[in-house]
């Protein structure tokens, strides 16, 4: 079953202005349950703006986008807000943590906008950090972390509601390869032991090679969509 | 939302800031403790200015030549020789005023009171014996003259404090001459120090039997107060009513707006002060809450500061699922939790300052003053300065809110 349909989504910035930005030129595809797909493309080729789009953290200007068997236009406000809270978890190539903040209250910070019981709360943020490995590190301040402690963090942060997709924006992008590679060996654990839905920008091949397919964006079209026929594995990034 | 956990995320939002968050909350501090010290002093003064018209006596009833005031034509109009010997006859008479338990009537005038070479400009105070019981006053020195004196025409004195030392210093003064428009009067008694009483300073002054005043000093016929004491507090309204018509009659008014003198009394006198010192409380306290509204200011720029600041915060915090409104409540906490911070430090420190000055009216210049703890201001203090915080966050609040999660995610 589709988790994401896209139909000619189209996305214009500034559209009253005399030279409006074609963002997303048409762009058409579907991603089923449990994949795990790259977005690749240079910059500005709009792959930003199309993880913006299938995140819901912006409109398309048109076009159709199903997202869990509905349209995006009947989802409301506050639903919107929901979904990203229980069904879309978010890694950031800055991280985005909140400073002067342990990594235990960062990773419980999608609950505060849940409704789990808040008696629950510790368990599952102390569940999510053991499944990124960073339980020594629980209590330590996120400014204490190393970039890619850091980005687990973010990581355990995008798991704990246990949501149907996760969007990671360029996770590798601040981090040299080693850490790159504890990151990305999480996300394809995320995906293939815990069955999460996996949606990955990068600009970097090496990377995408760790999805099962990946679609090439260029002028806000999709210019590829291919499958990956032999994918990376784990070892191949310690060179 | 998690309410609590909502709240303790605020406060750890602004223990992060702490030296921005102690001077944003300055002004309302500072605002707090002013409206709370005028409160608390208002309330002190008023009280000390009432306990004060109570020591002359709840029962006092003062008639008072003239008609009553009303603006300044009515003040020009008035007759200050209305009140005359007849007056006081008729309402020293038990037919006319049952309940009268004593009459009193005084003369007053400011007089140069001279001793040997030196001289004092001292309110002269003319009365019978009667004065002492009725002001609660009596002499340090000496005694008060007696009614044989008052019927006399006797020429005795009796001086306050600083009369005494500004004409006698340290040497003795009692059974001395003191010259008074030429006319020799005898120090009989010397009035402890006690400072200004309602109406009269004691201490400035010089009391003399009212016959010798008007007869030799003033050369006039008629009293400017009849002072008349009621047997029971009970009978205040009936005696005043025995008041009115025995000096209409005496004076052949009938009609009573056109009457020539005006009684007052201590309960009318109590209220008066009551309602001018409240006047004067609430416009210092209007004069102090204008801080209040420049240090909502403060915390609405500072708040503006602060979301912009955190933009990349906001736009993280929607990103994993809050909503507008969700971020509208956390800033709007965090500016009504600053706000009522502050309210709580101003209404210690303006607790703090208003006992210290209770504490040095009382001791050091000797006022029955009592520290009053203003309940009222306590929590008009706290509601208004979270009130505050409410009004002036909701601006700065709905900004971050309006955000959208993906411009703040690309702020650097």
């Amino acid at each position: 079953m589709d988790l994401i349909e896209l139909k000619n989504i189209k996305k214009v910035y500034d559209p009253e202005s005399n030279e409006p930005t074609l963002a997303l030129d048409g762009i058409t595809f579907n991603i089923k349950k449990g994949e795990f797909v790259a977005i690749m493309g240079p910059s500005g080729s709009g792959k930003s703006t199309l993880l913006h789009v299938l995140g819901f953290l912006d409109l398309p200007t048109s076009g159709e986008y199903w997202f869990d068997g509905k349209l995006l236009s009947q989802y409301s406000k506050d639903e919107i807000a929901a979904v990203r809270n229980k069904k879309m978890g978010f890694i950031f190539q800055a991280f985005n943590l909140l400073s002067r903040t342990s990594v235990l209250e960062n990773v419980k910070l999608p609950l505060l906008y849940s409704d789990v019981p808040e008696s629950k709360w510790d368990k599952m943020a102390q569940d999510a950090i053991e499944a990124v490995g960073l339980t020594h590190r629980i209590n330590h301040d996120s400014s204490q972390l190393s970039g890619g402690e850091k980005q687990r963090a973010a990581i355990a942060r995008a798991l704990i509601n246990d949501p149907q997709v996760i969007f990671a924006d360029e996770p590798t992008g601040n981090l040299d390869s080693k850490s790159g590679q504890i990151v990305m060996e999480i996300i394809r654990k995320l995906n293939e032991e815990m069955g999460h839905t996996i949606i990955l920008v990068t600009h970097e091949t090496y990377t995408a090679e760790h999805a099962q397919r990946i679609l090439t964006i260029k002028d806000g079209k999709l210019e590829s969509d291919k499958k990956v026929e032999r994918r990376r594995s784990f070892g191949e990034f310690l060179k | 939302m998690k309410f609590a956990y909502t709240l303790k995320t605020a406060v750890n939002g602004l223990n992060a800031r702490k030296s921005r968050s102690v001077l944003t909350i300055l002004g309302i501090v500072i605002g707090i403790t002013a409206i709370i010290m005028v409160m608390s002093l208002g309330e002190g003064a008023q009280n000390l200015i009432l306990s004060q018209i109570q020591g002359i006596g709840s029962k006092t009833i003062a008639v008072v030549p003239g008609r009553q005031p009303n603006g300044i034509s009515g003040a020009m109009s008035t007759l200050t020789d209305s009140l005359k010997n007849n007056d006081l006859t008729a309402l020293r008479n038990k037919n006319n005023v049952p309940h009268a338990a004593n009459v009193m009537p005084i003369v007053f005038s400011s007089q140069t009171i001279i001793y040997e070479n030196n001289s004092y400009q001292a309110t002269i105070f003319g009365a019978t014996d009667f004065f002492a019981e009725i002001f609660d006053i009596n002499p340090a020195e000496g005694r008060i003259f007696t009614q044989d004196e008052v019927n006399g025409y006797s020429d005795v004195v009796v001086i306050g404090s600083k009369v005494k030392d500004e004409l006698f210093g340290a040497s003795d003064a009692l059974g001395q001459k003191i010259k008074i428009k030429g006319r020799n009067f005898k120090v009989i008694g010397i009035l402890g120090k006690k400072g200004q009483s309602t109406f009269v300073n004691f201490d400035q002054a010089a009391i003399i039997p009212y016959t010798t005043v008007q007869q030799y000093l003033l050369g006039i016929k008629y009293f400017n107060r009849i002072i008349v004491e009621a047997d029971a507090e009970a009978n205040i309204d009936s005696t005043v009513q025995d008041i009115q018509s025995t000096l209409r009659n005496s004076h052949n008014i009938t009609d009573p707006t056109k009457d020539d003198f005006y009684v007052e009394t201590q309960a009318q006198a109590m209220q008066m002060v009551s309602t001018i010192t409240n006047v004067m409380t609430l416009f210092l306290a209007a004069v102090a809450a204008i801080s209040l509204l420049v240090g909502g200011v403060g915390i609405m720029n500072i708040m503006l500061v602060s979301v912009t600041e955190r933009t990349r915060e906001i736009g993280l915090r929607k990103a994993l699922g809050a909503t507008d409104k969700d971020i509208l409540t956390h800033f709007l906490l965090e500016a009504a939790i600053l706000t009522s911070v502050g309210g709580i430090i101003g209404i210690m420190l303006g607790l703090f300052f208003s006992f210290i000055t209770s504490f040095i009216l009382t001791n050091v210049l000797n006022l029955a003053w009592s520290f009053s703890f203003p309940v009222l201001a306590i929590i008009l203090g706290l509601g208004v300065s979270t009130l505050v915080g409410l009004v002036f966050g909701i601006y700065p609040a709905s900004q971050a809110a309006k955000k959208s999660p993906i411009e703040a995610l690309r702020y650097e």
